[in-house]
């Protein structure tokens, strides 16, 4: 493709880009707001993509437009059920008084100024020379890494540490949601085509997320976009309005929860014992350990996110019983 | 200077200031989670594009680490964000 296709190509996708934004948060009903900011991260993962990050496009595509996605929408519907379009309160929305008003471009001309000063601060440090010391220092000791992908190293093992906190944080964002509540309803059973459908998309998608993992150590993929993969499986499954979607119960669930920061410390508090640094592997071992340690961090990922899909902790029978007590006395109230 | 990193950095300092406006001046918290998911989009983007090393050339891919970290960790964020609305909604809802 030659320079001036590029670039009109370039255009477009960022004058959607922007558009999309724009349009998404421009209106006030939440349904068409979510949906803007799903076709949002979509034009964005063809974005990374034009930007030769593949790994990136990969997550953002899984993640940040389809599980975001799909986490915005279920909380839309769990706030209207019944009604398909939802405004904000209008007497709290701020159009209404003069004063409104004045804070209103108050806002916008504060939210102008950081964008001049993000952009200024950018181009500034584009215009002096590229620092490629951490660049090439990647590129250097990628051999001794254990993957030949240059992201999945950077994640697992020169920035392993980082990774290691990242599911601590993953974890404890499951752990808040469990402790808010209990689960939101189940979807009605779908009819015979989507669920047809499904039969055929979630072997598929197990079978995609295994891919994802395994191709992951030395070309684009790892255990992020494949526990994407894998809870997307759940997802279709519930939306079909099956009860069983493939999380297991209990003690075995939690085992699951806490696998990838487990197994990751683990490791590294074995290789502690061996004389080595914390999660500094022997160069013979990495890739296998790496592999180990993005298994378990795939399945604690696809948990979480299918967990926070799902809006609480699975309900044990004697559970659910007590729930539907406590709605029963709420209606009557 | 890459043409291309400056018209993706450029367009992302955009992005953060669509949503930080949105963000602050949004009445539904639903929409505010939205706002921040679209501010945090625009961060990611001034990342990989001060990461693009033109055409033919390898990017730098600690930004791309980073950036993929960061789509996680906003995910969780978003999903404890929700859970919380819905708490707050339900208390609103007994009062």
């Amino acid at each position: 493709m030659n320079t001036t296709n590029l670039l009109v190509f370039d255009g477009l996708l960022l004058f959607s880009i922007v558009g999309l934004a724009w349009a998404s948060l421009a209106t006030t009903d939440e349904r068409r707001s979510v949906i803007l900011f799903m076709a949002f991260g979509l034009v964005l993962a063809v974005a990374w993509g034009r930007l030769l990050a593949p790994d990136v496009a990969l997550a953002e595509a899984a993640i940040g437009a389809g599980l975001s996605g799909a986490l915005l929408l279920a909380a839309v519907r769990k706030q209207s059920p019944g009604s398909s379009h939802t405004h904000a309160n209008p007497d709290r929305n701020y159009s209404e008084s003069g004063a409104k008003v004045v804070l209103q471009w108050l806002v916008t001309l504060l939210c102008a100024a950081l964008a001049g000063t993000l952009a200024w601060a950018l181009l500034h440090a584009l215009s002096s020379a590229p620092h490629d010391t951490l660049p090439r220092a990647i590129s250097d000791n990628l051999v001794a890494s254990g993957v030949s992908n240059p992201v999945t190293a950077v994640l697992l093992n020169f920035r392993a540490y980082d990774t290691l906190l990242e599911l601590a944080v993953l974890l404890t964002a499951v752990l808040g949601i469990f402790s808010l509540g209990q689960t939101t309803p189940g979807y009605q059973p779908a009819g015979p085509v989507f669920d047809g459908l499904v039969r055929w998309l979630v072997p598929v998608l197990i079978l995609t997320a295994g891919y994802l993992l395994w191709v992951g150590a030395h070309a684009p993929g790892g255990a992020f976009q494949a526990g994407a993969t894998l809870a997307a499986a759940g997802v279709v499954l519930r939306l079909t309005g099956r009860s069983r979607i493939g999380l297991p119960d209990g003690f075995v669930l939690r085992i699951i929860m806490a696998a990838g920061v487990g197994v990751f410390l683990l490791v590294g508090l074995t290789l502690l014992l061996l004389g080595r640094p914390f999660l500094g592997y022997p160069p013979a071992w990495a890739g296998a350990l790496i592999l180990l340690i993005e298994t378990a961090a795939m399945l604690s990922i696809a948990a979480t996110l299918l967990l926070a899909f799902v809006g609480g902790q699975p309900q044990s029978t004697a559970v659910n019983a007590a729930a539907n007590r406590q709605r029963e006395e709420n209606s009557r109230c | 200077m890459l043409t291309a990193q400056v018209l993706y950095g450029l367009t992302a300092c955009v992005i953060v200031a669509l949503g930080l406006r949105g963000a602050l001046l949004h009445a539904s918290l639903l929409q505010r989670v939205v706002a921040i998911n679209v501010m945090g989009a625009g961060v990611f983007m001034l990342l990989i594009a001060v990461a693009y090393r033109g055409p033919g050339l390898p990017p730098d891919p600690l930004p791309h680490a980073l950036v993929l970290t960061g789509i996680v960790v906003a995910v969780s964020a978003t999903a404890l964000a929700l859970a919380l609305a819905r708490r707050l909604h339900a208390e609103q809802d007994n009062d």
